[in-house]
């Protein structure tokens, strides 16, 4: 991470990076000479790295515990259409300008809102007489998705050429914005969700035996699944509110975890978080350094870079035969 | 521990799967459950395991009523072995599987202690998974991985097994090496079999549904007699004891009952053989 908040369009020696962040963090040492510096390393870089890895971190988990809760590897924010509804929340603010902010939204918090509305939706129409069937779950996820797609498409229309850039920036996901002031809540959320999933971790290994099976395991199989949807829901939406549409973490990071250390949710979860978070900290770091002194949006880099890997891994294990 | 099952109705999109079903096993009993395709043996296996709440009639293991009980507390009681294929347990070892077993045991915040160690370990070498306790799961053969699920019931320390089908698939000494492993637990057993022959051979006692309804119920040779035979499964055959001792169904030469026959395609090859 102090890495990460060295290198960038100004390269910052290492040990000033320790320096500052030492000084901001613990009161010791004596404040860095040059207060440009300061503020680049504290004010930008710091938050960026930071919020980089709780995003990520929030993405590959809510990743893992959806693949379990609809029992399908493909799984992810993006099919069950969390990620559609931030990003109708969000066009929305973004083209409507002046008219949403009058209503008092941001674009992070509609696009919470919109990622909350997908989740209640996939909730209710993924349900039949009281009981969520994965598949159900899976189908309606891509159902929603697509109805937001198709808004978001019809609003990216009437949208003007400088909307529409920000739009596909939004869409492709940065934390170029990272701020001090989101990083207190946006943490505290992921820390406390992944903390919660965490401790279902036992009964998230008895949902891989089969709902009957797990049942018999004395898990209560229904109610399981909708508070692990609301977790993840909730994970999601704040994640995907601060950071945009970033692809790929959610998908592929839980099964790079499992083809290495197995499926044991109790190991894969944590796991699974520091995973996702070194991984988007490292995409950040090449998405601000590959092009200098321009940014490339993180959606380009993370399939691009980690889809390789995965394809290795995935010829290299013979356990999915 | 004894299960009780009294008149029992089942309703499922309003129609009736069950209807006055009452069963009993004492204590150490092995108790066959046995009948045609859809007569509704899994549905009353769900309502053991409390899966599925009847509309009327109780199912008691012990003195309690399952649907009393906590979903962890009747777990804790009873351990099932379905065929169930909605999972996904790619990437679990055996002892992860295994392990499963020891969840009706601890809430959330419960950790894995020496008790827990100590009975997946038991489970692991009672059914002879020791030399693949290591094993991706997904990498085992039908039989080995019958025995794996029979391990991870054992892990629970029910003082009732239910079993649905836990021989289908399998070769023939695969069968004969999990009735063997049925029989060295001496825990009480529900099991429900479609291999009539093998179900004389395992069970003390037999209770056959047919439509939804307990036909018959007793000791294998009170059970399986011809006429039973022919009028709920359609076949003719007769049951006895052989001179070793063990009770056997033999299938006559023309084994389909007349009137009883599936509607089978007239082209099909197979069909010359049976008539």
């Amino acid at each position: 991470m102090i890495v990460a908040i060295s290198v960038g369009a100004v390269t910052v020696p290492v040990g000033d990076v320790w320096g500052i962040v030492l000084h901001h963090v613990t009161g010791a040492g004596t404040a860095p000479d040059d207060p440009a510096l300061d503020q680049i390393v504290w004010n930008f870089r710091t938050p960026r790295v930071v919020l980089a890895a709780v995003v990520g971190a929030g993405l590959a988990v809510t990743g893992a515990v959806l693949q379990t809760v609809v029992a399908n590897p493909l799984a992810d924010p993006v099919v069950l259409g969390f990620s559609y509804g931030a990003t109708l929340g969000a066009v929305l603010v973004i083209t409507l300008g002046g008219g949403a902010a009058l209503a008092g939204l941001g674009v992070s918090a509609a696009a919470f809102l919109g990622a909350i509305a997908a989740g209640a939706l996939v909730f209710a129409l993924g349900q039949r007489r009281g009981r969520l069937a994965p598949v159900r779950l899976v189908l309606a996820g891509v159902a929603i998705g697509y109805v937001f797609l198709s808004a978001t498409s019809y609003v990216q229309l009437r949208a003007t050429p400088t909307e529409l850039r920000t739009v596909m920036f939004w869409m492709l996901g940065s934390v170029a914005g990272a701020k001090w002031e989101q990083i207190p809540t946006v943490t505290a959320v992921v820390l406390v969700t992944t903390a919660l999933l965490a401790l279902f971790g036992r009964r998230l290994n008895v949902l891989l035996a089969g709902d009957e099976s797990a049942t018999a395991l004395g898990v209560d199989v229904n109610r399981l699944r909708a508070v692990l949807l609301v977790l993840s829901a909730l994970l999601t939406g704040t994640v995907i509110a601060v950071a945009g549409g970033i692809g790929f973490v959610g998908l592929m990071i839980p099964h790079l975890v499992r083809l290495t250390t197995g499926a044991d949710h109790r190991r894969l979860l944590p796991l699974t978080a520091l995973l996702g978070a070194v991984y988007l900290v490292l995409v950040d770091l090449l998405s601000r350094t590959l092009n200098r002194p321009n940014e490339l949006p993180l959606g380009i880099l993370t399939a691009l870079l980690g889809a390789p890997f995965f394809l290795w891994l995935l010829r290299r294990n013979k356990g999915l035969d | 521990m004894k299960l009780t099952v009294d008149r029992l109705h089942v309703t499922l999109d309003h129609n009736p799967i069950l209807r006055d079903v009452s069963l009993r096993a004492r204590k150490g009993d092995i108790v066959g459950l046995v009948g045609p395709n859809g007569s509704g043996k899994s549905t009353l296996l769900r309502t053991v395991y409390r899966s599925l709440r009847p509309a009327d009639g109780v199912v008691r293991v012990g003195e309690d009523d399952v649907w009393e009980l906590t979903p962890r507390a009747a777990a804790r009681r009873t351990a099932a072995v379905l065929q169930d294929t909605g999972g996904n347990t790619t990437g679990l070892t055996v002892t992860e599987i295994v392990a499963l077993g020891r969840a009706p045991h601890h809430g959330l915040l419960g950790r894995d202690g020496p008790g827990d160690h100590g009975a997946v370990s038991d489970a692991i070498d009672r059914c002879g998974v020791r030399p693949f306790a290591e094993r991706d799961y997904a990498s085992l053969s039908g039989g080995e991985r019958q025995r794996v699920l029979l391990a991870r019931a054992l892990a629970q320390e029910p003082r009732l097994l239910v079993l649905d089908e836990l021989t289908n698939h399998l070769d023939i000494r695969a069968r004969f090496e999990l009735l063997d492993l049925i029989v060295a637990t001496g825990v009480t057993t529900l099991a429900v079999l479609h291999d009539l022959d093998l179900a004389a051979r395992l069970c003390d006692h037999l209770v056959v549904l047919s439509d939804g309804a307990v036909a018959a119920a007793g000791p294998v040779l009170d059970v399986l007699t011809p006429d039973l035979l022919a009028d709920v499964f359609g076949v003719h055959a007769t049951t006895g004891r052989h001179a070793d001792g063990v009770i056997r169904v033999t299938y006559a030469a023309r084994p389909l009952a007349s009137g009883r026959e599936p509607a089978a395609d007239v082209s099909s090859p197979c069909r010359k053989f049976r008539t």
